[in-house]
């Protein structure tokens, strides 16, 4: 066989079933054995970033590892935002770049890039394949690095002489790395430690992120807050990994968390983080973050845990088994009883801070707020869509007043914040799941950075829909400079917006507008019942901004408030 | 403080990239490494002397473990070990210097291994306290250049 044959094989029998791409140069020999090939899918991009975020998107979504494929050079260079965002926010991908052969390695040969290079800082791990004899095994690696342990995105660069060059098909029926040993078990004891800690305190709270989504934890997550009455918090990432209309949820905590998820940070007195990273957006001032609280912290990736905060109960593993085993020392005991009702006063406290500051915006007649809108989109899907996002105002006000109740159904770059990601994750979250309503709530800035995957969108048939909070401005750069710097809008506003409606038609998608208030519902009801890809324009208050607010390098309880 | 760690990695291209990345990336130092192929061709055991507070030293030993082409990290501080440098020096040899450098190669039991006419190649193998001593005495005779391995480091057999 060819390597190229060889290469379709093996995704084949890893059970690809889609891959996003864009050909090239180095790539030929693969797009020619793809030619014929009717089990692995290939959906045809109109850039490799999209293609990297579209992989990302679906992986997200459905929880299988995402692949991409694009030539060498530019091809390979154009993927490397999708990658640093996978690998911020822990997505299994496996990208596929085609390289020159390799006696022309390193003779700047025409469309050579040094992407193994490149890449080695964002990726988790990559691969230059040297000989056809090597592919299948580095296939197989490459998949089981990406999605096992922390995952995250693996890049294997092709040679077009290995894919041009014959060897022997040989899959591996194991993968054998001596140097990778991802530790899936709590230690028993420190889970010991950890409840005993929980239960001798009065002011306990859940911080939880993407780990839960990731290692399919939600329910124990919310069996577990259930069973103790524990108070959980959710990072960005987190959202939707424990139900956003639970009794129990403070919504999301950090620079733009609520100001009840602050507060019961900051006055908390042991904090169990699970599977969350104690990212500067969510701890603000780090020496004062949680003052009284001891911590707990639950994580698969040894490096994620004391690199931040000093943590009292360290466990590595699982979050899966880890919730297990502590559902398994609580469940049904009188100790479980007596907590839930020693921290009810505490409880109560989270209350009465929800009670005098809530979330809250005043939607008036004429100009439209972006929370009514993303408020109107909650209500007419029901809080059953899947939200995709870009970066921006429109991000964080998706994040406050979206409830997500189900894990993978909020897609966001939260680590990198990459502009331009939200439209390129729907398409790829429709391709998973074809049945459910994909929704990219954007703005008018971000949308613009990948726009041109409208017309993926178009040829597939992928009936994902775009909000476009548009106010005419970078939002979120416009607030920082409304606040921190006397309101000197240097380059944030922009005067040259596309048409929307009419560029959406343009792409033989549907485009709908709204400018006022009272036309909010019914545009978007329009627009969901469009039958294909709709660009819905929303033209929103410039000047509303994203309450509350913790200013960088502030301590949490300092909050901005509306 | 200092550390010396002791890494196991596959000996393949791209290894000591991926290891000096981590460093340079993440802010962390490095005081001196050496690498060379072990027993096992397919391995390779890099020595690496980095210094950072613990919660620094903590974070290089996790995100070297961390690495999929390391094998093995052992924090070689604390362990009683052997450690050793080899250094090359060209220093003057004038002839009032010239008995001196003899002199002070003796007693540290240095080797000359080149000799020109105005100068001696001196090569000592020895712990870095051994390595600072003799420097500091050829410093004043005109040191004109010297090449050190980095340090290597084996665990005392018990």
């Amino acid at each position: 066989m060819t390597g190229a044959e060889i290469f379709v094989k093996s995704l084949e029998e890893l059970g690809v079933d889609v891959v996003f791409g864009y050909p090239g140069g180095a790539v030929l020999n693969i797009y020619d054995a793809l030619f014929q090939n009717t089990k692995v899918r290939h959906l045809l991009v109109r850039h490799e970033q999209g293609a990297v975020h579209m992989a990302d998107g679906y992986a997200r979504a459905s929880g299988k590892t995402g692949v991409c494929l694009v030539t060498s050079g530019p091809g390979a260079t154009n993927t490397v935002t999708g990658i640093a965002t996978a690998y911020m926010d822990s997505v299994p991908l496996v990208v596929f770049t085609g390289q020159v052969p390799t006696l022309m390695i390193g003779n700047d040969a025409f469309q050579e890039a040094d992407i193994v290079g490149i890449t080695r800082p964002c990726t988790k791990h990559n691969y230059l394949v040297k000989e056809a004899r090597d592919l299948a095994r580095i296939v197989r690696e490459a998949f089981f690095i990406a999605s096992t342990g922390r995952p995250g995105p693996v890049l294997v660069d092709l040679p077009k002489d290995v894919l041009a060059g014959m060897a022997e098909y040989a899959f591996p029926k194991a993968v054998k790395l001596r140097g990778y040993h991802p530790n899936y078990e709590g230690h028993q004891k420190q889970v010991e430690s950890a409840i005993r800690m929980i239960l001798e305190k009065e002011r306990p709270v859940a911080y939880t992120g993407g780990g839960v989504i990731l290692s399919e934890s939600s329910e124990l997550l919310t069996e577990f807050a259930h069973i103790l009455g524990l108070p959980v918090t959710t990072t960005l990432m987190g959202l939707g990994g424990f139900p956003g209309t639970d009794p129990l949820s403070l919504g999301m905590l950090g620079m733009h968390g609520t100001f009840r998820a602050n507060m019961a940070i900051s006055n908390s007195d042991v904090i169990v983080g699970l599977g969350a990273r104690f990212d500067d957006r969510v701890t603000g001032k780090i020496d004062e973050f949680a003052p009284h609280a001891k911590i707990i912290h639950v994580d698969i990736d040894p490096t994620s845990i004391q690199k931040n905060v000093p943590v009292h109960i360290p466990i590595v593993g699982d979050l899966k088994d880890v919730l297990k085993k502590m559902i398994t020392l609580v469940k049904g005991t009188k100790e479980a009883a007596k907590f839930r009702k020693k921290i009810a006063p505490w409880r109560e406290q989270i209350e009465s801070w929800k009670a005098t500051h809530p979330l809250a915006y005043k939607q008036g007649k004429g100009k439209i707020k972006p929370q009514y809108v993303v408020e109107e989109v909650y209500r007419l899907t029901k809080g059953k869509a899947v939200i995709a996002t870009e970066v921006g105002q429109n991000q964080m006000f998706a994040a406050q007043y979206y409830l997500f109740d189900k894990p993978r159904t909020f897609l966001s770059s939260g680590g990198l914040g990459t502009m331009g990601y939200g439209l390129p994750a729907a398409i790829g979250a429709q391709v998973a799941l074809p049945d459910r309503q994909v929704i990219d709530i954007a703005g008018d800035g971000s949308i613009q950075m990948n726009i041109q995957e409208l017309a993926t969108a178009v040829q597939y048939r992928l009936p994902v829909k775009v909000v476009i909070l548009n106010n005419g401005t970078l939002g979120m750069v416009r607030q920082w400079q409304e606040l921190f710097f006397q309101g000197k809008y240097s380059q944030t506003c922009l005067p040259q917006i596309p048409d929307f409606v009419r560029l959406a038609e343009a792409y033989g998608a549907y485009g709908f507008r709204a400018t006022k208030s009272e036309e909010v519902t019914r545009v978007l009801e329009k627009g969901f019942a469009a039958p294909g890809p709709t660009l819905i324009d929303i033209l929103t208050d410039p000047n509303e901004m994203v309450y509350p607010m913790v200013p960088a390098g502030a301590p949490l309880t300092k909050m901005l408030l509306v | 403080m200092r550390h010396t760690i002791s890494v196991l990695v596959e000996n393949e291209f791209g290894v000591l990239s991926r290891v000096s990345g981590l460093f340079s990336g993440r802010g962390f130092n490095i005081e001196s490494l050496s690498v060379a192929e072990t027993m096992d061709p397919s391995v390779s055991r890099m020595t690496i002397v980095t210094s950072g507070n613990d919660q620094i030293i903590e974070q290089i030993l996790k995100q070297l473990n961390k690495l999929i082409s390391v094998i093995k990290v052992v924090d070689l501080t604390g362990v009683d070990t052997v450690d050793r440098e080899l250094v090359l020096i060209k220093v003057n040899a004038d002839p009032e210097t010239k008995a001196e450098v003899l002199r002070l190669v003796d007693i540290f039991r240095a080797k000359i291994v080149d000799v020109a006419p105005r100068c001696y190649t001196i090569e000592m193998t020895g712990d870095e306290t051994k390595i600072k001593a003799l420097l500091q005495l050829l410093r004043p005779i005109g040191i004109r250049e010297i090449v050190r391995t980095g340090k290597v480091a084996i665990a005392r057999g018990m």
